[in-house]
């Protein structure tokens, strides 16, 4: 960490107030970030910090504040302003366009594109960059043929290629693997020591203390404090943006399984586009009261694993059967109607319908029952109590259920869909990632959460990148690796080691030793 | 000073009303320019126009008649356009119904006469339902497009129609057109010349906005239209959903086609395609896919084809200017809708 003779910051915003229809989501902050250094922005979900980085790029104006850049007074009316003035943003949500390549999602809104681009150069510039900064990326790739990690890779190198020196990264590392992380972070350091500054969202406290300077917590739209990052640890951090202290333990029943609940017997995907089948002859059992952890480098076949499932990609071998029932190849509704929750991976697309309020969207699986219909016909009265139920249950940050989702911030999005399915859990629940982009202390209860299924009696399938995570939560990790399943552990018979080894695909570990 | 173009921050309410509001103002500030080029005085112009459309009770009655057809089409492509299913059969749904009244009335004489006219109603609304429900199921199936397939078949139902008239079920006499419906079997009149039909159109909008926006279906259509992956994760069938809206939104407009039959020309004959189907597009899309909206969208559509047929009389002016001035009011309402999500900022530049 260089020490900084005192200068003027590069960034500084004064005072910035912005409101949305009932909610105050910027009150009176200000920020100052320095040359060279790295700040961290903290704070729960719904704090106001996406908010108060967008008005930096041009995509919301604040109410009332001042932004300097380098000192001068800036207008940032639209992203083209905030590129122009070298300041750049990977958002927390992807902002890519779907259908067309990644050299040209790269090159899209750049002010000084000529009207016919010439793509060949664009593509060599592109290829050597991803060298430089170890990023492989294919330039003529579609981006929806992309892995999530990938698309975040094409975020970053879009970051690189338009070379702008203040970069606000938020949640960068949210959807990408431990491993993603550690090489998305070495760039980010090459491109520190390039002198360029950052502005870093996160909600993981070892990135922080790894990488910034400084730490500025917000808490319901309001700094809380500001202080060097070698004066704080982990838990300070927690406390400040909470309030209070954050209890870093789970409750839990001794370990006593039912019997067999879900059943995955020899399930082949064939992949339409390659020769490596999606899922290659897995076999799972799960037994009521018990969290199998399925860890694995993402890719690898999990979604598949869990899409075959719950009925929204077809098995071409094998058979799934719930309490002994045979559901292969059984339609979504058929599926949930047996009980079946499911915490997609991808909470944009398919989790949540961002233009439908939040009281539907909670209702979303519920809607068929009594709790919310008679008959063909739903209860608006019925559906208000049950979202204002579960808003308050799952403590999800909204001005009222009538709001759009896709107006909440990715937290609060992430804990509308766990609220809705974790609520409507019949015996069987499958969650991916489920505490990505949440806080600390919804991160604890969701964990917490998973585990009270448990001891209600239910299977719970989790899936996740952290094998922390898995190694606090399941009772028993499955490691996957190129769609197969490549050993069950009890989690108190086995360690990281084994487990890393076997995501590396390594089957047999155990024996060798 | 430079201006630009940025996202509203949240969506207004008020916005949304105010703009189609303005966009009219527009459209008519638009059509005084295109009448004074016409050497016209735009006020006289609009006031016949007005006069014309609502001027005298029979003029209302008229404008209301006209109205009806409108709204009932514009209810059912709305239905598909929640799916965004772009259904711009209508026109072809609206011919089948007006085939289906014509076949029972013609031919099924082996029906009491006061059953010919429900019985009419209903295989008119059927034939429309089948027609839509074509296009719904090869987009299900096979993801075939259907803005081709509902606009090819639209031209395979006027055809036949009007080998229907000119030939094959052509009255004895007369030159065009099938025999008269049985005068008992005419949708009745309630007042002047508006007819039963409104009772059905009106208790069309209640019902489909109780089954759009009370009911789970309505729900379900909506999660579909708005983020159909979503809907498919929460179990909702987006095939068997497709096939049902359609199918719905045909029987609605072929419905249109056979009450207007029953209620004015009271045969299948020339005009059977008088468009109300492509109007129901505009209908639905201003209506902003409301069904109680629509009324009045409806109204206004049927006033401004009225209207025309005024100004024509009492100003001298071209019939086309009737067509010229209708366009007139979508290009601006239309383009108002941007601006429901985006606004217009002025920067002051200042002297760097
Ligand atoms: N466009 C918008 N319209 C209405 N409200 C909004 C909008 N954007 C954000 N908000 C509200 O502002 C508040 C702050 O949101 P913001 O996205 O800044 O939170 P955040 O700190 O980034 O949280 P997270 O960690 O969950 O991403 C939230 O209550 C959110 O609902
Ligand atoms: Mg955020």
């Amino acid at each position: 960490m260089n020490r900084q003779t005192p200068q003027i910051p590069i960034v500084r915003m004064e005072h910035i107030t912005k409101h949305f229809p009932g909610v105050l989501a910027n009150d009176d902050v200000s920020l100052e970030l320095y040359p060279g250094q790295v700040l961290a922005l903290l704070g729960e979900n719904g704090a106001g910090k996406s908010t108060l980085m967008n008005m930096l790029v041009g995509l919301y104006r604040p109410d009332s504040g001042t932004i300097h850049i380098r000192g001068e007074l800036a207008e940032i009316h639209s992203p083209q302003d905030s590129m122009a003035l070298g300041i750049d943003m990977i958002h927390q949500e992807f902002m890519l366009v779907g259908n067309m390549s990644v050299a040209e999602n790269i090159v899209l809104g750049l002010r000084d594109l000529p009207l016919v681009p010439k793509l060949d150069e664009i593509k060599a510039r592109i290829t050597e960059l991803s060298k430089r900064y170890g990023l492989q990326v294919d330039p003529d790739a579609i981006i929806h043929d992309l892995s999530v990690g990938e698309q975040q890779r094409v975020e970053i190198l879009k970051l690189v290629y338009r070379g702008a020196d203040i970069l606000i990264l938020d949640e960068p590392t949210a959807v990408l693997t431990p491993g993603e992380s550690r090489d998305l972070n070495n760039i980010l350091k090459k491109m520190l020591s390039e002198g360029k500054s950052a502005i870093f969202i996160t909600h993981k406290m070892d990135e922080v203390i790894e990488f910034s300077h400084k730490v500025q917590v917000l808490r319901r739209g309001k700094t809380v404090n500001t202080c060097d990052t070698k004066d704080v640890t982990p838990r300070d951090l927690a406390n400040m943006m909470v309030g209070r202290d954050v209890l870093f333990s789970l409750d839990r029943c001794p370990f006593n399984p039912g019997g067999i609940k879900l059943k995955v017997d020899h399930v082949t995907v064939d992949n339409p586009l390659g020769s490596r089948p999606l899922l290659d002859d897995v076999s799972l059992e799960i037994h009521r009261g018990e969290i199998v952890g399925i860890a694995g480098v993402a890719g690898n076949g999990q979604t598949q694993l869990t899409e075959a499932i719950t009925g929204l990609l077809r098995c071409n071998k094998g058979t799934i059967a719930i309490d002994g029932r045979d559901m292969t190849n059984a339609t979504p509704l058929q599926v949930i109607k047996a009980g079946v929750s499911h915490i997609p991976a991808d909470r944009g697309a398919m989790g949540v319908v961002g233009d439908m309020s939040v009281g539907e969207n909670l209702a979303m699986k519920k809607y068929r029952t009594e709790e919310i219909s008679r008959g063909a016909v739903i209860k608006k009265t019925f559906m208000r109590a049950f979202a204002d139920k579960l808003i308050k249950a799952f403590t999800i940050k909204t001005p009222d259920q009538d709001t759009c989702v896709k107006f909440l911030s990715g937290g609060n999005i992430q804990k509308t869909i766990l609220a809705r399915e974790i609520d409507s859990c019949g015996g069987v629940l499958i969650a991916v990632y489920p505490s990505r982009g949440l806080d600390v202390g919804a991160t604890e209860a969701v964990r917490q959460n998973l585990i009270s299924q448990r001891d209600k009696g239910n299977a719970v399938l989790l899936v996740s990148e952290e094998l922390e995570e898995l190694q606090m939560v399941a009772d028993k990790i499955a490691v996957m690796f190129e769609g197969k399943i490549m050993g069950l552990r009890n989690v108190k018979e086995t360690n990281t080691e084994e487990l890393g080894m076997m995501m590396a695909g390594a089957g047999s570990v155990r024996r060798e030793a | 000073m430079r201006v630009v173009v940025e996202k509203r921050d949240t969506r207004s309410k008020r916005m949304a009303i105010l703009i189609p509001l303005v966009s009219f103002i527009v459209s008519l500030m638009l059509g005084a320019i295109v009448l004074i080029a016409s050497k016209s005085n735009p006020l006289q112009a609009y006031g016949a126009m007005l006069n014309g459309a609502f001027g005298n009770a029979r003029r209302f009655q008229y404008t209301i008649v006209e109205s009806l057809p409108l709204l009932m089409c514009g209810l059912g492509v709305g239905i598909a356009f929640r799916l965004k299913f772009w259904n711009i059969g209508a026109e072809g749904q609206y011919v089948w119904g007006a085939i289906g009244i014509t076949w029972v009335m013609q031919f099924w004489r082996f029906l009491p006469v006061p059953m010919l006219l429900p019985v009419g109603l209903a295989v008119g609304m059927t034939l429309g339902a089948l027609w839509a429900g074509v296009p719904g199921f090869l987009k299900a199936q096979w993801s075939v497009d259907e803005t081709l397939t509902t606009l090819m078949l639209n031209y395979v139902a006027i055809g036949l129609a009007e080998y229907l008239y000119i030939n094959k079920w052509k009255a004895p006499l007369g030159n065009m057109g099938t025999p008269e419906f049985p005068r008992e079997a005419w949708l009745p009149q309630i007042w002047g010349k508006v007819h039963a039909g409104i009772f059905i159109a009106l208790a069309l909008v209640v019902l489909l906005w109780f089954l759009l926006y009370k009911t789970r279906w309505g729900f379900e259509l909506n999660m579909i239209g708005k983020n159909p992956k979503a809907a498919r994760y929460q179990g909702v069938s987006i095939k068997r959903n497709i096939v049902l809206a359609m199918i719905l939104s045909g029987a609605i407009c072929g419905l249109s086609g056979s009450v207007n039959t029953a209620a004015i020309a009271h045969r299948l004959t020339k005009g059977v395609n008088a468009g109300y189907g492509f109007t129901g597009i505009i209908i639905a899309w201003m209506s902003g896919l409301n069904p109680f909206a629509s009324i009045l969208v409806a109204v206004v559509m049927a006033a401004l084809t009225t209207g025309a047929d005024a100004l024509q009389i009492a100003m001298k002016l071209p019939e086309s200017m009737g067509e010229v001035l209708q366009g007139l009011v979508l290009i601006p309402l239309l383009a108002g809708s941007i601006f429901v999500e985006h606004k217009l900022k002025f920067i002051k530049k200042e002297a760097a």
